[in-house]
Order: structure tokens, then sequence, then C-alpha cells
């Protein structure tokens, strides 16, 4: 192989900021088959690659990106499935700078090859233009599975343990299939028609999806036993929002992320009147907060007409827990960022509307447990920042309705499922857990990873029984 | 799915009643909780009571009264016709006990959300007594229904066509001056929640009190719904909708309801459905 000219990283084409600011059209729009096979070649198709330890499910990236470089796109796709069910996601929404890029070789010198961007090509190949066909199934074992939740993690369950010849049924609470990446992540980020087409396939292969049944309400999970299930995985994510516990936090115009995010991607309120679910939009908003939910809400904000978006954070912009592609985005589109900022109260008129946030500045002070400098408020430093929508995207914690009503599920101190690392298993016989609902809110390909592992666990539990 | 099996206009259709197919809800529902419903690919999500349910039939019972452009489009649906979305039992059950003398007292269509309460508080043994308002006597719905339900009944209306001519409240307070009653149960609009509640705090009579702010999910995951009781935030799809009524900031409440008002009316407007 005589490729010694050195390619350049092949950049991704881009709507314009100032256009895509204001449509909730996917942002990113995808490499073309000849920028793909030229990324392709840039690998350098290590023997002992790094970035497959960097990718917590351990996708064979020297192999897919071979195939690439062949033009072999279904050997390709075909490649990624062995271990990532769900790629056109993935390659969209996966930190890969801190996971499979942070690692790649190339990018000790130079950009890093474009893995995720790779992977969400074949993936997007595959669904417009693919074959379509569905893997070989194991014979059936007439054994029942059931998924509560259909997020990444319980999808990932229903596909694996569907192809090893059991009998899956999801039940998601929503009416919609899909978890965060159908009511969190918003369309310009990840397009609901590729979730959709992704729980079309599983239900082609044999997944039964069952929305509108609340588990822990509709039926309870010992009740799932009763009615002949063999054997139930838990992955209801980390669904309960928090709040800053700050006075006026229940003026008209604050929003916890969960619920503005919702509104708009999963009730559609961005196209109300059309869809009936109303959302306000805000002329200034400010959103609290700087993770991926935050980043969303800003970005979403904006899109809905916001003149001003701002985040306030807590911490300084090294400690940004968001994927740095989000961040950058969301700068180019004119979200201004107030690090080292904390709330203290929201302000708000005879109507109770939020008018305005006080905030305090903060400065870096000694290193707390995680070894991150903790901000320490500073004295008189109080500042009023006017707003008519707040948005607090401050972190998740686990939602007790399952857990409350399900006997003998231990929990952690903080009320997540306590689930063995290595096989998913609960306290409970019968039962495994995965996704947010253990570790506290993660990423979609670390859901999916606990997914697998426990599919493994439950196929044994089924086939052996122990 | 959740088909229409029988629909009932009351009150010359500003109220409905539906019948509807929802076996594994029925079977679970207990007094007190809610469903959500959404009647098609655009709707929004509307939690409502259920007034009744028919475990062996397999159906539950909603009564609503039509204020603007879902409820407006719920009306639209005839026998046969599905809500594409129901979901439920939402909600924590109302907390029944024999105390012995109880006043329940309802408002609009807050008297649909009453009647099983009052219902279940009767079979348990307590006495009784109920009071339901409305403003005239051709909008009183339920009357037949909260008779049998409880010992003795009292109708008020605001314009005095029928019963008492006044307030709930005139006539809860010669309730009260009777004394011994141990429980009062208030559900209608978040005025008159507010008004029983403030007089029963006087005589120092425990009140329960259903809230009804707007709601997303359903489920907790949202924090839509969260009212104020005790100082606390409380998120009312979970931890209520009854709440103790001396604690409850219905002045925050009534400006929640608001959040939406001019939304509420550009979306019906834009539907050309009416009122
Ligand atoms: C706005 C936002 C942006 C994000 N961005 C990224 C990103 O860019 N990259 C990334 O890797 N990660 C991101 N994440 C995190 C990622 O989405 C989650 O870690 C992942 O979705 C967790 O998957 P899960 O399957 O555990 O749960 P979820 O995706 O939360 O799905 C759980 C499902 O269970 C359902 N459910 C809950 N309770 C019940 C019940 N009792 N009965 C039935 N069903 C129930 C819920 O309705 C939901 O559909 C983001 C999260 C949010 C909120
Ligand atoms: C737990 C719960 C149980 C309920 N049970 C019943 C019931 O059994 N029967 C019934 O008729 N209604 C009930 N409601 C109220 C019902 O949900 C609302 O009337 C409905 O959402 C109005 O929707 P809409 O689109 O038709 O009207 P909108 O256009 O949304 O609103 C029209 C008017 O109704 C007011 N409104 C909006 N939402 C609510 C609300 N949640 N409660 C009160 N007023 C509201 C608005 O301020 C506005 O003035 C309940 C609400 C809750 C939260
Ligand atoms: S799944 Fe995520 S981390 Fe793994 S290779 Fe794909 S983009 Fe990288
Ligand atoms: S580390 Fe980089 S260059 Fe090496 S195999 Fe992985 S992607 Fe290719
Ligand atoms: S409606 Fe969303 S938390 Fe109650």
């Amino acid at each position: 192989m005589a490729k010694k000219e050195k390619i350049s990283r092949q950049i991704m084409p881009e709507q314009a900021a100032e256009i895509r600011a204001k449509n909730f059209e996917e942002v990113p729009l995808g490499l073309t088959q000849e920028a793909a096979i030229k990324e392709a070649q840039r690998c350098m198709q290590c023997k002992k690659p790094a970035c497959v330890d960097g990718c917590p499910v351990g996708v064979d990236i020297p192999g897919f990106i071979k195939l690439i470089a062949e033009e072999k796109f279904v050997g390709s796709i075909r490649k990624i499935w062995e271990k990532n069910a769900l790629p056109a996601v993935c390659g969209r929404v996966c930190p890969q700078e801190l996971q499979c890029e942070g690692k790649c070789i190339v990018g000790k010198k130079g950009d890093p090859v474009a893995i995720g961007n790779l992977e969400r090509f074949v993936a997007d190949k595959e669904r417009i233009s693919g074959t379509g066909e569905v893997p070989p199934k194991a014979p059936p074992t007439g054994k029942k599975v059931a998924v509560v939740g259909s997020g990444p993690s319980g999808l990932t369950v229903a596909g694996d343990l569907t192809l090893k010849g059991h009998q899956v049924t999801v039940f998601e609470a929503f009416h919609k299939p899909g978890g965060v990446l159908v009511y969190g992540i918003p369309e310009f980020r990840l397009p609901k028609d590729i979730v959709f087409s992704e729980v079309a396939f599983l239900e082609k292969l044999g997944v039964t999806v069952i929305c509108n049944e609340v588990v822990g309400r509709t039926v309870s999970v010992d009740e799932l036993f009763e009615e002949g299930y063999d054997a139930v995985y838990i992955g209801v994510g980390a669904g309960l929002p928090r709040f800053l516990n700050v006075p006026g936090e229940n003026l008209v115009g604050l929003f916890s992320a969960n619920e503005y995010l919702t509104r708009s991607n999963l009730m559609k309120a961005y196209r109300f009147p059309e869809y009936d679910t109303p959302i306000i939009r805000g002329k200034n908003v400010i959103t609290l907060g700087a993770g991926n939910v935050a980043m969303d809400s800003a970005r979403t904000a904006l899109r809905l007409g916001a003149e001003t978006s701002r985040i306030v954070y807590r911490r300084s912009r090294d400690e940004v827990p968001a994927r740095g592609a989000e961040v950058h985005h969301a700068e180019e589109e004119g979200v201004e960022f107030f690090f080292l900022t904390s709330p203290l109260e929201f302000k708000g008129n005879e109507q109770g509307r939020v008018t305005g946030m006080v905030g305090l500045k903060m400065e870096l002070g000694e290193p707390d447990d995680s070894g991150r400098r903790r901000p320490v408020p500073i004295e008189g430093s109080e500042f009023e920042l006017e707003c008519d929508l707040a948005i607090v995207a401050v972190g998740a914690g686990p939602n007790p309705l399952l857990t409350e009503t399900t006997e003998g599920l231990a929990l952690n101190r903080w009320d997540y499922i306590l689930a063995d690392e290595a096989t998913g298993k609960t306290s409970k016989k019968g039962v495994w857990a995965g996704g947010d609902i253990v570790t506290g809110s993660a990423t979609v390909i670390l859901a999916m990873g606990a997914g697998r592992m426990a599919a493994d666990s439950i196929h044994d539990y089924l086939t052996w029984g122990w | 799915m959740f088909k229409i099996v029988e629909r009932e206009e009351m009150t010359g259709g500003t109220v409905i009643r539906n019948e509807i197919e929802a076996p594994l809800i029925a079977r679970k529902a207990m007094p007190g909780q809610f469903v959500i419903l959404k009647a098609n690919e655009t709707g929004e999500r509307i939690p409502l009571t259920m007034a009744d349910t028919n475990p062996e039939k397999g159906t539950i019972t909603i009564i609503y009264m039509v204020v603007g452009k879902s409820t407006a489009l719920f009306r639209e649906l005839k026998v046969g016709d599905a809500f594409q979305d129901i979901i439920g039992p939402l909600g924590a059950p109302t907390h029944l006990e024999k105390v012995g003398k109880v006043v329940c007292v309802g408002g609009g269509t807050g008297i649909a959300v009453l009647h099983p309460i009052t219902r279940a508080l009767k079979e348990i043994g307590n006495d009784v007594t109920c009071i339901v308002g409305a403003r005239s006597k051709d909008i009183l719905i339920l009357e037949d229904e909260m008779k049998n339900a409880s010992n003795d009944l009292r109708i008020c209306t605001d314009d005095g066509s029928y019963g008492h001519h006044g307030f709930v409240t005139d006539v809860l307070k010669e309730v009260l001056e009777k004394g011994d009653i141990k429980l009062a149960v208030a559900i209608g609009p978040v005025p008159m929640m507010k008004f029983v509640s403030k007089m029963t705090k006087e005589y120092n009579v425990k009140t329960m009190v259903s809230l009804n702010p707007v709601m997303v999910d359903g489920t907790g995951m949202c924090g839509c719904c969260r009212v104020s009781v005790g100082g606390q935030t409380k998120f009312a799809c979970v931890d209520g909708p009854e709440f103790d009524g001396h604690e409850v900031d219905y002045d925050e409440l009534m400006l929640r309801l608001l959040a939406y008002k001019e939304d509420e009316k550009r979306s019906l407007e834009e539907s050309g459905l009416q009122l």
C-alpha cells in the first residue's frame, strides 16, 4: 500500500450557523461517499488499535473502516453491528473525543480519524439504500423476556435477545419509543426518523413494543412474572429532574430541561399550533448547567426565537461536561457563556412570570474530592440577568416510580438500582438492570454496553438457569 | 386501541362523559387516580381523573368540561372512535379511612372527580354529607349519583335556580357549625378549594383537596406539575394529586394554570373548533 501522501481529515459539511440557528434541520450534513472513502484511507490499520480500547463496546474500528476504504459498505455495517446495534445514533452523539477518537494514534500528531463520522456514514447508507435484510435468528427458545424502558439500553437488550431466539416485549411509559433519543435529544442533532427506523427494524426482527404502559403503575414487575415472563430487564433511565432549590423556582417560565425538551421534541411544540402542545418562547433565555442537556436546551431556545440565549455555569470552561462538538456548535450559533456564576434567586412579576435571575460570581478555590478546583463565591458580586425563560439543566436523578413499587430490588444510597457490574443482575431473582438507572446520567453507548452485557447474562440464565 | 363504547353529552354539551375500553387501566385503577389522554398524532397529553371504572367490562369513565382546544377535540370523538393514547392509572390513590363524619364539597367537573371518592368513603362506613355547587341548575352534573354515594346531599347554585342560593361555603359553614366533622374533601375550581380550605382551617378540620396543575408526562419526569405544599415543592402527578388543603399555595397554582393562556386561545381559534 503506497499511500504516503498525507490526507487531511475530511470536513463534514454543516448548515451555516446563522441559518441553522433558526431551523430544526440536522446541523451536520454527512460525508459524501468520496469523502468517506478518503477519510477511511487515513486509518493506519493499527495491529493493536488504541481506538478500540476507547470504545465502550469495542467496535472493530479498523475492521469496519477498512471495508469502507474497499467500498464494501454492507460488510462494513455488518462489522459494526457485531458490537453496536445503533450506529446511526452513536456516530452522531458519542463523545468521540473522549472515547474512540481520543485514543486514535493518528490524533497524536494531527486530527484523529473521523471514526464517528464514518460510522454515521455507513449506517445512513444502509438505512437509505441498504438491503434492509434481517440477520438470521436462533430457533425459538419459548422463553419470554420483558424489557422496561425503550431507551438505548432497553432496545439493545431487546435486539440481542430476539436474535438469540427469545420472545421479547418492550414496555414504554411514553406514547413513543426511544427514550432520551426521542424526548431529550433534539431533532437538529438526532433526527427522530433515525430512531423510529431503528425501532421499526427491531419490530421487523420480532420484538413487540408496547407504549403507554407505565411499569409500577399499569403493571408491576411481579405481575410481569405472573404473566409468564421468564426474565425482566429494567432500563428506565434517570428521569427525575433536579431543581436548584432557590427562591422563585416555581415562577411561570422556569422549566426543567426535561420538560422543556420533552415539549419541544416529543410533543413537537416547535411546530405549535400544528401540534397542540404549547411551549414558552422566550426572548431572553438563561440555561443553568453546561452538559449536553444544557447545550440542547440553549440551542433549542434559539431556534424558538430567542434573541439572547445564555448558559450560566458554576464552574469554569475547563470543566464543561458537554461534547466538544456541541459546545462549539452552540458558540457558533450565538449562545453566550457565563462561567463561574451561580444562580441565587429568580425574580418575577405580578403574573408570576420569571423576569430575571440574580447570580453570584465565583472564583476557583482549592481542589475538591473530584480533583476539580471548587468554585467559591466572591462576596458582594451579585448581579442580575434579565430573562423571560429559564431552563434548569443541572442533572437528573433516579425516578422512584418503578423502584418504590418493586419488592426486593436493592438500591444504592442515591436510589439508583444496584446491579452487578459484570452481568447487570440485580438483587431480585430474574431481574436485570442497566443504563442510566444504574449508573446515573451517562452516555448512549454506555447504556447500550450495559444492555449487551445484561442480554448475555439473561441468555445464560434462560439457557442454563441458575 | 382505546375505543369509546359509550358517550353522553351532559349539561347541553359543555360536559361530556366517555366510557372507554382500557382493560389494563381499569384492572388497576383506584379512586382518586387519573389518566393522561391524547386524541391523535398531533394531540396534547391531557390529564383527566377517572370518574368510574369497570374492571369486568375493561372500561374506564371520564367526565370532562370542554374548556379549550384539546377538550373540544375530544368532544368530536363518537362512539366507536378511539383515543390514540391513554396512560394510567397515574397519581397516588385517595387515602381512604373510616373516621366518622365526613363532608365532601364539589364544584363544576370536580363533582365527577369527587364521586368515586365519596362513594368509597361511604362504603367503608363513614357518614358522608355532600355539598355540590354549580353556577346554575342546568349545568349541575351527577345529582342522582351523588345522592346515592352520600348520606345527605346538599345542592347550591350561584343563581339560585336550584337548592341553596349561594356558594358551597355557606352550606359548609352550617355543616361545620354542627360539629363533629372529622374530614373534609374539596374538589373543584381552585378558588373554591382555596375558600373551603380557609374555612375548614378555622374549624380545625383536616381537609383534602385534589389539584389540577398543567402536566406533561404524569410520571414525575418533567416537574411541570409542581405545586407548593407546606412550603415544599411537590410533583402533583406522583406526590398527589391529593394534598392537605391547609398547606397548598393556591395563588401560585392559579398563576401557573395561566401559563399558556395566549397559546391556548390561539390554538382554539386556529382549530376552528367551538367551545
Ligand atoms: C438532552 C440530552 C442530551 C444528551 N446527549 C447525549 C449525547 O450527545 N451523547 C451521549 O452519549 N449521551 C447523551 N445523553 C445521555 C443519554 O441520552 C443517556 O445516557 C441514555 O439515553 C440512557 O439510556 P437508557 O436506556 O438508560 O435510558 P433512557 O434513554 O432514559 O430511556 C428510558 C426509557 O424508559 C422509559 N421509562 C421510564 N420509567 C418507565 C416505567 N416505569 N415504565 C415504562 N417505561 C419507563 C422512559 O420513558 C424512557 O423512554 C443525553 C441526555 C439528554 C437528556
Ligand atoms: C390530575 C388532573 C385531573 C383532572 N381531571 C379532570 C376531570 O376529571 N374533568 C375535567 O373536566 N378536567 C379535569 N382536569 C383539568 C383538565 O386537564 C383541563 O381542563 C384540560 O387540560 C384542558 O385542556 P384544553 O386543551 O381543552 O384547554 P386549554 O386550552 O389547555 O385551557 C383552557 C382553559 O382551561 C384552563 N386549564 C388548562 N389546563 C388546566 C388544568 N389542568 N386544570 C384546570 N384548568 C386548566 C386554562 O387556564 C384555560 O383557561 C384535570 C387536571 C388534572 C391535572
Ligand atoms: S460506538 Fe461510539 S465510541 Fe464506539 S466507535 Fe462508535 S462512535 Fe466511537
Ligand atoms: S487508532 Fe486510529 S489509525 Fe489506528 S486503527 Fe484506530 S482509527 Fe485507525
Ligand atoms: S407532569 Fe411531569 S412531573 Fe408531573
